[in-house]
């Protein structure tokens, strides 16, 4: 018995009957009941799953392969290991469906370094589903082929970058390659590849089993379904909570049994961070969209210290090839720490906001596009106490 | 031509670069594209660079470089594409759809100029007194974009040491904007892969295997990364105060010889366009410089195919007349130092397949420090002997401990185009505008064979006009229109030539002792190849060693450079495509006009072989001291 329990990911699911079930349908029903979801990615970029499937579904090649994202490397993340840990059917189940969507015979999944305690059950259980026939040659004597090996990262974040990640897989530096060409059409070794987050993977069974229609039925107009949040900080119940879309963050931290707050900081380090008179707002892509870390700080908590924080991990996390990312995010840490000793006057950030907007718009991945954030979005909503230290 | 990809480096960025469609015509053929108010229609796949060009549209690149696969890292030709949040690298982006692009809107330009300070505020030093003032594409891009201050700061210390490990190249990291140039040099376009990116975040750095200095690595100092550094962080490493010290010592006869190459870039040195040579000019200058005399390498070039040619021959006639297997066949060209040593490193196992000869400049140092000595009545010790390369690897080979059989060092300094043009500047002279003047005597005679050493394939259509002579005694000219050996010139990476032997004659006595007839010749098809750039180099060992169609040639000429010499590490920067078929072509319109095209025709030679080397090519003296042994270097190197 599981003990979690959701409206979606974390409800009954008897391992197996989503498999049988996308092996009942034909691609075009999965592709039309993927797109009738609305399912979109959730690693961070929201891209949507059908659109996605169906592109590398089209690519020609003889060659193509399915990734499962599992890096799992921002900051306060940590639903995916739970997913993995508890839930590891879900997640292969919707592995092996997009295989056969798409036409791969191969899966990857590429596990972060810190979880590599999960290697072995994991292993084992995919050793279960090749005795089952729910993976291996000729699943469920369908004539499908396919197959999913485990690659342990090596602890760099940008790696869960999908182009990074591809990289690394292929033996190189963790770097992200330029776009386009995308994945889809050139990805892994050159051919067709889908890189997909393990949530948004571990949804496709339920998706299949209980129709596209039905799913969309939750959250809001543009963001369908369930979320999974990481909560962690100062609150009474930190954990891995499966949300609808829509929900505020106060009802959030309602959940969490947080009290005497100051902020929220929404999507991991790369995400932003609110103060209380925003917790009304809504986690959703069309307000505050998030791949699920939820950070809470409490009144102790002194905003430039997180601030620090948070960009000592991009100066060290970014893979250092382009100029805006590699340079930039050393100058805003220099910032914050200038900041602590009251070195710079609010009428002083002016370069500083411009260098954040110079990273947003010319990084050349998602890492440098988004290390910004946290920097602008506390000097901005907690300016009072920065630069006029009122606590 | 086909062959497996085996690469033994790594590929690093290639998959990066923009995948281009191989039949763009059929799907869909022109795309048009709006770059600000300007319409234009370019084949599917073009990049935004390549279309801004086409427009007529001027956008900043620093990470771009022609020859090389594409980065896309520095975020300087980042341009705004409609519908899309972020700024595009122009370099990197292909057209598939209609597009409309902005390339000077405020995002841009904000984008740039804060990608620029960002640049300049990690970039340590200053610019006067930098071996790239006034030809730095970073300084340029500041000027361009009106930099006046360090918002963010400006480093004040230097963060690494320099790196002057070796002869040859030198490298000063705190000069380095990372723009990995210099390393898609090394990985992609030759394939020797000895630099990289090292760490990561705000400690990467462009290094060696365990950021050991490069007298540690693989490294086979071809230059191609100093040709291709946007900044002064690569340059070669300059030996001109000891030569300025040797010129200004009375007791000390200071000896330049002028290899064929550097003739035809110096000009660039002084904004003449790409192509125009300056022989005369140059030795004018030399000349009020103080060098004492001023020789043609292309003299000792001409000696290269006398010896390297009876080589090749005496080989032949072992193998084929005299069934000796012992003997390595193909036969592979030396003169190329860079080559040189990337076989000692990674193909040891082919060193004997290379002429034992020395290469042009080190056969001359060993003649000027013995024959000449003689006859100018001069110690060679007090003879200092340097020579103008077009090459950073010469350097090297001048160290190399063996390049002494005189008794003294053959070369004492290796000289970069491009210092010499630094010399000439310090001497306060216009290098176009000097007089004419000739090379100086015992030496003033070279061939036309000589002087293409500089361009790829040159060697070897000088070899083969000497050796098809020796052997058929034919003129040259009946086998090939003007003599001109069109099948083994030309820039494609990799040539290949059958020339069927149907008749023989006499070996010229010179020879004759050696090889008494040329009768196993008839009916034999002589098989040559011709490659440039080590990455081309590796393709034909690997089929060599695969057993494949090269290694049934009996001649291989490789330069370790792009374009041969002429587009080697020492010449001047920038170096492209386009420039190096200038320079090439400089090399053969001056060709045209000599009176000597043949090596062994040239009076000075016949002169040489019987008042010096009486025994001739091959002889017990030529190979004291102007034929060489090779260092199994392997490619670990534990020092
Ligand atoms: C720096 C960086 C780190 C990322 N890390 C992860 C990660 O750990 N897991 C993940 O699923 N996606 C991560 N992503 C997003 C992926 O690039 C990619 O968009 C995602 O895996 C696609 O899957 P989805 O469409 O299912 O969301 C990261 C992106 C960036 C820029
Ligand atoms: S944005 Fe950062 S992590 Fe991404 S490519 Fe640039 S340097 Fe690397």
């Amino acid at each position: 018995m599981k003990k979690r329990n959701g409206k979606i990911i974390f409800s009954e699911y008897t391992p197996g009957s989503g498999l049988k079930k996308a092996f009942e349908l034909s691609r075009q029903d999965i592709l039309f009941e993927l797109k009738t979801s609305q399912l979109r990615g959730r690693g961070g970029a929201g891209f949507p799953i059908a659109t996605k499937w169906m592109l590398t579904a089209a690519a020609k090649s003889d060659e193509k392969y399915l990734i499962c994202n599992a890096d799992e490397g921002e900051p306060g993340t940590f639903k995916d290991r739970v997913l993995l840990n508890e839930y590891p059917e879900l997640v292969f189940e919707g592995m092996v469906t997009g295989g056969y969507v798409i036409g791969a015979k191969t899966g990857i999944l590429y596990l972060r370094g810190e979880y590599s305690y999960l290697l072995s059950q994991l292993n084992d259980f995919l050793e279960g589903m090749r005795k089952q026939n729910l993976l291996g040659k000729n699943i469920l004597g369908k004539g499908f082929d396919f197959d999913i090996h485990i690659f342990l990262g090596q602890g760099a974040y940008v790696c869960g970058e999908e182009t990074a990640l591809i990289e690394s897989l292929e033996g190189h530096r963790g770097e992200a390659r330029n776009r386009p060409p995308f994945p889809v059409t050139t990805g892994l070794f050159g051919k067709p590849t889908v890189v997909n987050n393990v949530e948004t993977l571990a949804t496709v069974p339920h998706i299949l089993l209980k129709g596209g229609e039905w799913y969309a039925r939750f959250g809001t107009e543009k963001s369908k379904g369930t979320k999974l949040v990481s909560i962690s900080g100062d609150c009474e119940n930190p954990g891995v909570y499966e949300v609808e879309w829509g929900i505020t963050i106060r009802e959030l931290l309602e959940l969490a049994g947080a009290k005497n707050l100051k902020a929220v900081q929404v999507g991991g380090a790369s995400g932003i961070c609110i103060d209380e008179s925003q917790f009304g707002r809504k986690l959703a892509y069309e307000d505050l969209a998030t791949g699920g870390s939820i950070i809470i700080f409490n009144k102790e908590r002194n905003m430039l210290d997180a601030l620090e924080n948070f960009m000592e991990f991009f100066v060290e996390e970014s893979c250092g090839q382009c100029t805006p990312c590699r340079i930039g995010n050393v100058k805003l840490l220099e910032a914050v720490r200038q900041m602590k000793d009251g070195g710079i006057p609010e009428s002083g950030m002016k370069k500083y906001f411009d260098l954040a907007e110079t990273m947003k718009l010319a990084s050349k991945c998602g890492l440098g596009q988004s290390s910004p954030n946290p920097f602008v979005s506390i000097v901005k909503n907690f300016r009072e106490e920065i630069f006029h230290k009122t606590v | 031509m086909e062959f497996e990809d085996k690469n033994r480096a790594p590929v690093s960025q290639k998959l990066h670069t923009v995948a281009r469609p191989e039949n763009p015509d059929e799907i869909g053929g022109l795309i048009t594209v709006q770059i600000n108010e300007k319409k234009l229609s370019v084949p599917m796949g073009t990049t935004i660079l390549e279309a801004c060009k086409q427009a007529g549209i001027h956008i900043p690149t620093l990470c771009h470089h022609e020859d090389l696969c594409i980065a896309g890292v520095c975020r300087v030709c980042v341009v705004e594409v409609e519908g899309m949040k972020t700024l595009q690298a122009s370099c990197a982006f292909p057209i598939t759809s209609p597009v409309k692009i902005k390339t000077t809107s405020p995002k841009v330009r904000l984008a740039r100029k804060t990608v620029l300070d960002l640049l300049i505020s990690e970039h340590y030093g200053e610019c006067y007194s930098c071996v790239r003032n006034n030809n730095c594409e970073l300084q340029t891009l500041a000027k361009e974009y009106g930099v006046d201050g360090y918002p963010y700061g400006h480093v004040t210390e230097p963060k690494y040491e320099v790196d002057d490990s070796t002869p040859a190249i030198v490298r000063d990291m705190n000069k380095c904007v990372n723009c990995l140039r210099c390393v898609r040099t090394c990985i992609d376009l030759q394939e020797v892969g000895v630099l990289g990116a090292l760490y990561r975040g705000d400690k990467t750095k462009i290094g060696t295997f365990m950021d050991s200095p490069l007298n540690e690595v693989v490294c086979i100092y071809c230059g191609q990364c100093i040709d291709r550094c946007p900044t002064g962080a690569l340059h070669a490493n300059d030996p001109r105060d000891e030569i300025w010290n040797a010129i200004d010592d009375p007791t000390k006869h200071v000896i330049i010889q002028t290899a064929p190459s550097p003739r035809a870039a110096i000009g660039e040195e002084f904004g003449l366009p790409a192509g125009t040579s300056l022989t005369g000019e140059m030795n004018t200058a030399l000349r009020k410089i103080g060098f004492d005399r001023v020789f043609d390498t292309n003299f000792a070039a001409d000696l290269t195919i006398m010896e390297e040619g009876t080589e090749l021959l005496y080989r032949l006639y072992k193998k084929l007349a005299l069934g000796d297997d012992s003997v390595m066949l193909p036969q592979f060209t030396s003169c190329c130092p860079g080559w040189v040593k990337y076989v000692e490193h990674f193909y040891p196992e082919l060193e004997n397949n290379l002429s034992s000869a020395k290469s042009p400049q080190q056969m001359f140092g060993a003649v000027l420090k013995t024959f000449y000595a003689q006859l100018a009545g001069i110690d060679p010790k007090d003879i200092v002997t340097v020579a103008v390369m077009p090459c950073s690897a010469k350097k090297f080979e001048c160290n190399r401990p063996e390049m002494n059989d005189s008794g003294f060092k053959d070369i004492d300094y290796g000289l970069t185009t491009r210092e010499l043009a630094q010399m000439i500047k310090e001497a306060g002279i216009y290098l176009p505008e000097m007089p004419k003047s000739e090379f100086d005597d015992p030496f003033g005679d070279a061939s036309g064979a000589g002087l293409i050493f500089g361009a790829t394939g040159g060697v070897m259509e000088a070899a083969l006009r000497t050796v098809l002579e020796m052997v058929t005694n034919e003129k040259i000219e009946n086998i090939f229109e003007n003599a001109n050996i069109t099948p083994v010139r030309g820039f494609e990476g990799i040539r290949y030539a059958e020339i069927p032997i149907t008749k023989v004659g006499k070996p010229p006595e010179l020879i004759a002792k050696l090889i008494p007839d040329f009768e196993w010749l008839k009916g034999v098809t002589l098989k040559v190849a011709v490659a440039h750039g080590t990455a081309n180099a590796k393709k034909i060992v690997e089929n060599i060693k695969a057993g494949g169609k090269f290694s049934e040639c009996h001649f291989i000429e490789i330069m370790a450079c792009p374009g041969g010499c002429l587009g080697g590490g020492g010449q001047p920067i920038p170096t492209n495509e386009e420039i190096r078929k200038k320079r090439a072509e400089a090399i053969y319109a001056e060709e045209q006009t000599l009176n000597v095209r043949k090596c062994h025709e040239n009076p000075k030679i016949i002169k040489i072989y019987s008042e010096f080397l009486t025994e001739g090519p091959l002889s017990e003296k030529s190979h004291k001291l102007l034929h060489t042994h090779y260092v199994n270097r392997g490619k670990v190197m534990l020092n």
